[in-house]
């Protein structure tokens, strides 16, 4: 019997073992997503350690540094050849200065195969944007009613050496471009916008690394002018629309990991 | 196995007392608006462990002659302020910040309490005062003798923990537990977004100057209709000064980056918590407000949401400063201040 026991206990060890090996070897149907976001500058890895010093040239030669950066996404998309779209739940606020969110991975599965395209939203579209969302109300992302209510795309804060010479704080925050602000805000266009990463054949989990390049707020097509456009510029329509233009060249596929 | 289920039921039978659960009672606006209180698993609320805490708040036994209570600072007519610049301790030195009030502290989700943040959770804020040299002065040895010795405590903290046995963290959980309860949530503009009152005219307008990027612009640190704690609970710069005598943040984090910053306070129940900033130097709201709109000092790590710096300031009319004033007196909880669950009988 003293032998027994042990003996038992390693059988069923291999067996275990063995077990998992099978499993592995299963080809799955549901894969986990993951999000993960990096930053740089025209090709230099940007984190918040590199915060709070001018270190930055923009297209338009003015030099700057970076405060603060948040900034927010939602609806990834999966398409397939069909035009059936799998939609991962949930948004993600991207915080670099506190290196918080920096990865994210939504609770659904998707299902293993070849999608013609894969996206996300910079921001919330204007259905998710009129909704209610208690951790982004904790956190001040809202956008006042005047404005057009809702949140918050992006929050990008710094300082830039300005024509006198002197450091000036910028607020380049993306939100709904809005017309007429007050009681009855008006919406000369849609300001969030869709990343289209291309085509993926999934056939096991997935980590997707996305690639934000900050200079291009300043650059493409819209070159920017800090000493005109600094602060206060949520309630300016013109630039969230130049926002919006800039941003389309902003975030790249760096690589797919599975 | 069956030995030691029997022990378990054994253990049961023996120790069976649970203090009386005493949920917070979330108001209404935060349950729509913001996420749920910070309540430590180890340290739920009860009604015996609240009343604990509250007695606890308000007697001087705590400090290291018998002369000062939490509440001698934290006065409740002032939501939990003191209207001095500074606070005096058992020897009559003064600190060198101004007292914080104390309301919907289990919303401080990132729970970094103090003007500069020192401090992690409530219950480890309540552990400071008593042994600070310019406070209380007293020793944790000290406060546990004097409470295990005395004729109602050990009863009580029986009741709170199950436990006659006196110490420091449960001196400290339960005075947390009080201070978790103190919640402020029904000023004027509260009643105005339940629909119950309306405001006038001046309210409204500053109001709109709160909210309006190109003019107060106070919504990026201290709330909104749609953040009922009119604070984000960050550390900020705020433009006070171009050289510091504190560090606030900076000592905190070592970090030169963090020089000058201080934590946003709640805009409630300005009304009675003046004089304000970290180091009380403005004696009026007017002050306060006068400061951001013409009086910011430039410095390396003021915030960039600080607005026309090199002007002073955003500039504001006197019309807007005196809608904005308006508005801010609209968060006033009268209620609050009067509450007999938060005085001493």
């Amino acid at each position: 019997m003293k032998n027994f026991i042990p003996i038992f206990l390693i059988c069923l060890l291999v067996m275990m073992s063995c077990s998992k090996d099978n499993d592995d070897k299963v080809q799955k149907t549901q894969a986990n997503i993951t999000f993960n976001f990096s930053h740089n500058w025209d090709g230099t890895a940007v984190t918040n350690t590199d915060f709070n010093t001018i270190k930055y040239i923009n297209a338009n030669n003015d030099q700057l540094r970076i405060d603060r950066l948040r900034y927010l996404i939602s609806n990834i998309t999966f398409t397939t050849s069909n035009n059936e779209e799998f939609v991962l739940s949930g948004y993600n606020l991207v915080d670099v200065t506190n290196n918080e969110n920096l990865s994210f991975t939504p609770i659904n599965l998707i299902p293993t195969g070849t999608y013609t395209n894969v996206k996300f939203t910079f921001g919330f579209n204007n259905e998710d944007n009129s909704k209610n969302y208690l951790d982004l109300n904790s956190t001040s992302w809202f956008v006042p009613k005047m404005l057009g209510g809702g949140y918050h795309y992006m929050q990008f804060d710094g300082k830039f050496i300005n024509a006198s010479e002197d450091e000036q704080g910028f607020n380049y925050h993306a939100i709904r471009a809005v017309d007429n602000p007050g009681v009855n805000p008006t919406f000369p266009q849609n300001t969030f916008f869709e990343v289209n990463l291309g085509e993926v054949t999934l056939f096991n989990d997935a980590t997707f690394n996305i690639e934000m390049n900050i200079a291009e707020w300043f650059k493409n097509p819209k070159k920017w002018d800090l000493n005109v456009l600094n602060q206060m510029l949520m309630p300016n329509s013109d630039a969230q629309i130049m926002m919006f233009e800039n941003g389309q060249n902003v975030f790249s596929l760096k690589s797919i990991n599975q | 196995m069956i030995i030691s289920i029997c022990c378990s039921c054994e253990n049961e039978s023996i120790d069976t007392y649970v203090a009386t659960p005493s949920p917070i009672k979330i108001p209404q606006l935060f349950e729509k608006n913001i996420l749920a209180p910070v309540i430590p698993l180890d340290n739920p609320q009860t009604v015996e462990g609240i009343a604990l805490g509250k007695k606890l708040f308000f007697d001087p036994i705590l400090s290291i002659d018998n002369s000062q209570a939490c509440a001698n600072c934290h006065d409740p007519k002032l939501a939990f302020s003191d209207s001095d610049r500074f606070s005096n301790g058992v020897d009559g030195v003064f600190g060198n910040r101004n007292t914080m009030p104390l309301f919907n502290l289990a919303w401080n989700f990132d729970e970094k309490f103090f003007w500069d943040g020192n401090t992690f959770s409530l219950e480890h804020q309540a552990f400071i005062p008593v042994t600070d040299d310019i406070e209380m002065k007293n020793t944790w040895a000290e406060v546990e003798r004097r409470l295990q010795q005395h004729s109602e405590y050990p009863k009580l903290f029986k009741q709170a923990f199950n436990t006659s046995l006196i110490d420091s963290i449960l001196i400290t959980k339960a005075i947390a537990q009080f201070e978790r309860t103190l919640i402020s949530a029904n000023s004027k503009f509260d009643n105005y977004l339940l629909g119950n009152t309306t405001l006038t005219q001046e309210e409204l307008n500053g109001f709109n100057v709160f909210m309006d990027e190109a003019k107060g612009d106070c919504f990026h640190c201290h709330g909104s209709d749609k953040n009922p704690l009119w604070t984000d609970n960050i550390f900020h710069n705020n433009g006070l000064d171009e050289n510091f005598n504190d560090l606030g943040l900076g000592a905190v984090t070592g970090d030169p980056a963090d020089n000058g910053k201080f934590k946003s306070p709640s805009l409630r129940n300005l009304e009675f918590t003046g004089p304000y900033m970290h180091d009380g130097r403005f004696a009026t709201l007017d002050d306060v407000i006068n400061h951001y709109s013409e009086g910011l000092k430039n410095s390396s790590t003021i915030d960039p949401l600080m607005k026309k710096v090199n002007q002073g300031g955003v500039g504001l009319s006197d019309d807007d400063k005196t809608n904005l004033k308006a508005f801010l007196l609209s968060l006033s909880d009268y209620e609050f201040i009067s509450n007999i669950d938060f005085i001493l009988e």
